[in-house]
């Protein structure tokens, strides 16, 4: 592909991690220079320790696209970044960009406290790579955008951080770059003005067509605003492609696996019905922890019964991190009545509709019983599952609501 | 569009078109360093006066006291068109010397040609430098002296001036991105600079085979040519002491920037 905006090949960057104890002070260096030079030259190579922050990455970008960078906290992203934004050089490998590139690594860089919002706005512009006449033409938009009319002959330092922020951002916000590259600023501000931000950059790239490399932590602004994601782990790609799928990846890496539940000890022999397996599925009937909001949730069971039982109980049970129960169903429930249980093997799906659970973490916990007599069994804390909150009711509105369930009810205006 | 290419190593010619590009920066950033100078100060941009006012009244009394030889100039004078550029080279090389670990924020958040952070620093302290010259031609209307004509000659010695801080500056700046030592030894190089310089001195009180050596500190040849352009009478131009004077402004200065273009691209690394 010749048109790429932007062609990565073989990009590495490697850091010398020099052990604090033996520093980098000038009388070490001197003195041990100084002392025996060639036994000095040796000793400091092999004190310092070799670390690849990213390790022969290739990529392209092509005009247009919003790229995801997403990856765990160390993953090599921010380095990526700082390499594409010149701020460090490459150990290694060839980038070409073509076109103006314009980084906001974070908002308010190089903001002076001592000077007032108008000298600051003209400052950043410089410095992020504005001329003086385009930031002039620009000043009034960036004012607006801003909301911080009534305070620009005043010091930033007397500022609020909010309205810091958004000054900080409506600056940066109205570079013209070919390629805006976007790291975490999402991170700080209300609500209100983190949508006003997305949606500033939602408009640099679709209206303005734009290319715009986007690395956040936040799995539903990535969702929102990527074309493409790239997951990079431990300094290496290691997945490109579709946004849906890149950004479950993600969320998988990030998550102990806890689907799954298999009997390890031997089928106890006194009489019972004891789980022998149960699983966490989506409604394909793969094994998953993730689910989206949109999914329902699957759990399958196999149960073994030595015996026969006329009043047998199946339960299960979810609650959320903090221990609530969100919710029980029994086997009971639908037949509104006790269906017995022959000795053998018996299997059962349970399907919970989509958009029922608050975004969050949940533990499932099954028994087995007679119920008002002895319970045979139970797993605690061994299967649990993740509801991201990609499009939930709970955080599309931004209203932040309580609560372990979200049932969509219908108001009627009567 | 520009067609950009990253590598390890590359783009001197890149690095100097970039600088070009980022001109203005150079302006804004000692337009800032100006406007923060005196805020939150009673007196505020007085004290652009009051420093070298109190300085060459200080050196003023050791010349008398000492009963140094002036060449029959009034000892301030004699003080105050030393202490023009050497007040400058002084304020220049501190300020440029803490630019980079100054702004550190800013090295390790945003790419731009580095060469501007220390260059610009040289530039708010050559605005000082203007106001010292303001407080030279108050002092000669004071004592009825008329510069002679090789006045119009300063300028060269400006440019000299000029080109030893940035030298120096870019030295220190880039040392001290890794060896923070520098913050103390400059205050050093300031103090002991006063004294091994020809402030309260004069060059030709030295004896010949010593004098040349003494001049092979930049700063001997071009105090000896503010004397020279803005006093005359007995100062002299030291032909041979100004050669060593430029030799060494002209080393400071290409060494001071192969080492900072040299160490510049691990900055945002260790700083």
């Amino acid at each position: 592909m010749s048109n790429a905006i932007i062609k990565v090949q073989g990009l590495s960057k490697r850091y010398v991690i020099g052990h604090q104890a033996n520093g980098d002070g000038l009388r070490h260096a001197i003195e041990g220079a100084l002392r025996n030079p060639l036994k000095w030259l040796k000793k400091r190579s092999m004190e310092k320790e070799e670390f690849w922050a990213l390790n022969n990455i290739s990529f392209e970008v092509k005009p247009g696209q919003v790229m995801g960078f997403i990856g765990r906290n160390g993953a090599g992203k921010s380095t990526l970044l700082k390499i594409l934004s010149r701020i460090s050089e490459p150990t290694s490998g060839r980038i070409e960009i073509d076109g103006r590139v314009a980084s906001l690594l974070e908002v308010g860089t190089g903001f002076h406290p001592e000077l007032t919002g108008r000298e600051n706005i003209f400052l950043n512009g410089a410095i992020l790579g504005m001329t003086r006449v385009e930031i002039k033409r620009k000043f009034d938009e960036i004012v607006a955008f801003s909301e911080v009319e009534k305070f620009l002959d005043t010091p930033v330092k007397r500022y609020s951080s909010g309205m810091y922020v958004r000054l900080a951002f409506a600056v940066a916000a109205h570079l013209e770059p070919e390629i805006l590259i976007v790291d975490e600023v999402l991170a700080v501000g209300d609500a209100e003005f983190q949508r006003k931000c997305l949606g500033k950059m939602q408009d640099v790239s679709t209206k303005e067509g734009r290319t715009v490399l986007f690395v956040s932590h936040n799995m539903a602004a990535v969702r929102q605003l990527c074309t493409e994601v790239t997951l990079i782990a431990k300094g290496e790609i290691a997945f490109q492609g579709g946004v849906r799928e890149g950004v479950a990846r993600y969320l998988m890496d990030n998550a102990a696996n806890k689907s799954g539940w298999k009997r390890q000890t031997p089928m106890p022999t006194e009489p019972g019905i004891y789980f022998r397996d149960v699983s966490v599925q989506n409604e394909r009937g793969e094994a998953t922890e993730l689910f989206e909001p949109s999914e329902n949730i699957r759990v399958a069971m196999e149960l073994f019964a030595n015996g026969s039982f006329s009043r047998p109980q199946i339960s299960l049970r979810f609650t959320n991190a903090e221990g609530v129960p969100a919710f029980c169903t029994c086997s009971t429930d639908y037949a509104g009545k006790f269906e017995p249980f022959e000795p053998g093997v018996h299997r059962f799906i349970v399907e919970m509709p989509a958009g029922l659970l608050m975004p969050g973490r949940y533990s499932l916990h099954l028994g087995s019983h007679l119920p008002r007599d002895r319970a045979f069994d139970q797993i605690d804390h061994e299967l649990s599952l993740e509801v991201t909150s990609i499009g939930s009711t709970a955080t599309v509105f931004g209203d932040n609501r309580p609560g372990v369930v979200v049932p969509v009810f219908q108001w009627r205006r009567i | 569009m520009s067609k950009l290419i990253i590598e390890a190593g590359r783009g001197e010619r890149q690095y100097w078109r970039d600088l070009w590009k980022y001109r203005e920066l150079f302006l804004f950033l000692a337009w800032r360093d100006l406007l923060i100078r005196y805020k939150q100060t009673a007196v505020g941009v007085i004290w652009a006066v009051i420093r070298p006012a109190l300085t060459v009244l200080a050196l003023t009394m050791v010349t008398k006291v000492g009963k140094m030889p002036t060449g029959g100039i009034p000892p301030a004078l004699f003080t105050a068109s030393a202490m023009l550029p050497w007040q400058f080279f002084a304020t220049a090389l501190s300020e440029s010397g803490s630019s980079l670990v100054g702004n550190s924020n800013l090295i390790s958040k945003v790419y731009f040609p580095r060469l501007v952070v220390p260059a610009s620093s040289v530039i708010t302290s050559f605005v000082d430098f203007l106001i010292t010259g303001v407080f030279v031609a108050i002092l000669m209307v004071w004592y009825h002296f008329i510069p002679p004509a090789t006045v119009w000659l300063l300028p060269i010695f400006m440019v000299l001036v000029f080109s030893v801080s940035i030298g120096s500056g870019l030295w220190i700046a880039a040392l001290m991105v890794k060896y923070r030592d520098f913050r103390f030894i400059i205050p050093f190089i300031v103090s002991y600079g006063v004294l091994i310089s020809p402030v309260v001195l004069k060059t030709s009180s030295f004896p010949e085979p010593w004098r040349l050596l003494y001049s092979l500190n930049p700063l001997v040849g071009i105090i000896d040519g503010f004397r020279w352009c803005l006093l005359g009478g007995e100062n002299t131009l030291y032909v041979n002491g100004l050669a060593a004077s430029v030799a060494g402004t002209v080393l400071l200065l290409v060494t001071g920037i192969w080492y900072f273009r040299k160490t510049e691209r691990t900055f945002a690394d260790t700083i």
